[in-house]
């Protein structure tokens, strides 16, 4: 092992050099003015612009949503495959690679013809109280929708790789064999043993919905990332200040994610 | 498993009521198949007969046509899909020969800390896309870029708003995509097979070439198609970037969906879009049967 670390010492400082020059980078863009010398302007002015707080507020509602609704679907999915339903395996996985060779650009293309139904040929059914509903500018759940299916491709590849690591039908019979009910051997076994996936997975969605922007602008709607754009076009230190902003934003949350995850696994760790 | 079997023959038939049959498992994949059908599939319908219809302005009425389609494999629509493509093979060959050793480098630290911060720094990075990315190379490696000005980069012929300029910016986020899609696999890969390797006389590389490539090799071709995938989608980065200096499929949809588009080909952003979705499924269909292959040895 030893003789290996020189190499990896290696790898991690160009790998370091590459990703973290351009932040730094983007810091001295941002405070070191041409002509004003040092200056937080950048900074406190985002603060005070409108429409930072809302916009932020609707992009983790939407993450919270999306990341519900994809783990309510495929949680059940991937352990069933493993137990009872192998067949279905190659069904469900193509259905999860699918979005994978539908880009985002092309799938919001599909979703405003499918979303301009409704006006045209739906306004007389009940239906379209449907399709307003989900296009309801404060909680927009058409972008659930989209995003959950933008999600299924990672998620079902975390949750696969997971599963793959943990004998689920050896701890379901443990389980069952103790007297736990179905419910209780998934989420008092399985889960646990997941919890690694679980977190993976929730990383990826809300990095993927925070980071947004083909859908939610030419759908119409502006959670942060369109607001980014909005504000940010304007001036050039403002746009990258809002940039390095929006990536330490990002960071915190998945670190308060990650840290939460290692909590929860002392206190449940072979209790 | 033939353990769990021959105990299951030879156990006396004592208590078989209490061994109840399992809930039937595609229960629980019913609402995920319901789920994909109306959100993706209503939509990718919807894509589909639009790129092989052409309405009438005068009646109307819409008639089905190839038309779209046609139109959007010409002139200047065709330079952008093939511009796309070689972006994307290009960046996506790159981020995987790259990602391997750094997920590698990962996997093997024997730091937790350092482990877990490159993952969730990968997590973040992978998703950092879009706008935010493109204006932080901007700010570095732009014409007025804080390295750019410091280094002279100019006077050696560099410009950001170029091919070369884009793979450098789309690695930014594909390295770690990679990290992310192959440190489960690496995990994965168990220390009897090096031992064994060792003890039969194999140096590292003969390990990695014989042992660790083949059984690796289906989740590094997943992760050169989610790779391929994500440069083939990106479109924020670009539109932000380049505007038009490169040519790329996503910026030439985005164009049309907003309407610029000559009278009658309304429907080109469907059709080109229908273009991207051949193009990346015929990577998937490359992918998926040569996954399914060599799955085995990592399950």
């Amino acid at each position: 092992m030893a003789r290996l670390k020189p190499w990896r010492w290696a790898v991690f400082g160009l790998a370091a050099l590459y990703f973290l020059v351009p932040l730094a980078a983007s810091v001295v863009f941002t405070v070191d003015v041409p002509g004003q010398g040092l200056t937080a302007d950048a900074y406190t002015e985002i603060l005070s612009t409108d429409g930072f707080g809302s916009s932020l507020l609707l992009s983790l509602e939407l993450a919270a949503a999306t990341i519900a609704v994809v783990l309510l679907l495929l949680v059940p999915a991937t352990v069933a495959l493993r137990l009872g339903a192998p067949r279905l395996r190659p069904v469900v996985e193509v259905v999860c690679s699918l979005p994978l060779v539908v880009p985002p650009i092309a799938f919001v293309a599909g979703i405003s013809t499918v979303l301009k139904w409704g006006p045209d040929h739906l306004s007389h059914t009940p239906l379209f109280q449907t399709f307003v509903a989900i296009q309801n500018p404060d909680f927009p759940f058409v972008l659930v929708l989209a995003y959950v299916v933008m999600a299924l491709p990672f998620v079902y590849r975390a949750l696969d790789a997971g599963l793959r690591a943990v004998d689920v039908r050896t701890l379901v019979e443990a389980a069952r064999s103790c007297g736990a009910s179905w419910p209780q051997a998934l989420v008092r076994a399985v889960l646990p043993n997941l919890r690694g996936a679980l977190l993976n997975s929730a990383f990826l969605t809300l990095a993927l919905v925070l980071g947004e922007f083909t859908v939610s602008h030419l759908l119409g709607f502006t959670p942060f990332a369109v607001w980014i754009v909005n504000v940010g076009g304007e001036q050039a230190q403002l746009s990258v200040a809002v940039s390095v902003l929006s990536l330490l934003l990002t960071w915190l949350l998945l670190l308060a994610l990650a840290s939460a995850g290692g909590r929860s696994r002392t206190t449940a760790s072979r209790g | 498993m033939t353990a769990t079997l021959t105990g299951v023959d030879v156990a006396p038939p004592a208590a078989p009521a209490k061994r109840r049959r399992p809930v039937p498992g595609w229960l629980a994949v019913v609402p995920l198949l319901v789920f994909t059908a109306i959100a993706f599939g209503v939509p990718a319908l919807a894509m589909l007969n639009g790129a092989f219809t052409v309405k009438d302005q005068a009646t109307g009425a819409s008639s089905y046509t190839t038309g779209n389609l046609t139109a959007s494999l010409q002139g200047a629509y065709l330079t952008a899909l093939t511009g796309s493509v070689k972006l994307s093979a290009v960046s996506a060959a790159l981020g995987t020969l790259l990602g391997l050793p750094l997920a590698q480098a990962v996997v093997t630290s024997r730091s937790r800390a350092v482990r877990e911060a490159v993952l969730t720094a990968s997590g973040v990075l992978a998703n950092f896309g879009g706008v935010p990315l493109a204006f932080a190379f901007v700010a570095t490696l732009g014409n007025a870029g804080v390295l750019t000005v410091h280094l002279h980069l100019t006077d050696h012929g560099w410009d950001l708003y170029s091919f070369w300029g884009l793979v450098i910016v789309y690695l930014y986020f594909l390295i770690p995509l990679m990290v992310l899609t192959i440190a489960p696999a690496l995990e994965g890969l168990r220390t009897q097979w090096r031992e064994a390797a060792q003890n039969n006389g194999a140096t590292g590389v003969q390990y990695w070439r014989h042992v660790a490539l083949p059984v690796l090799a289906p989740s590094l071709l997943g992760g050169l198609v989610l790779l391929f995938g994500s440069a083939f989608a990106a479109y924020a980065t670009a539109a932000a970037m380049v505007g038009s200096a490169v040519p790329l499929v996503t910026l030439q949809i985005a164009d049309a969906l907003s309407g610029n588009v000559l009278v009658g080909q309304e429907n080109v952003a469907l059709a080109l879009s229908l273009d991207m979705v051949l193009v990346a499924g015929l990577v998937m269909a490359v992918y998926l049967p040569l996954q399914r292959r060599s799955a085995r040895w990592l399950a």
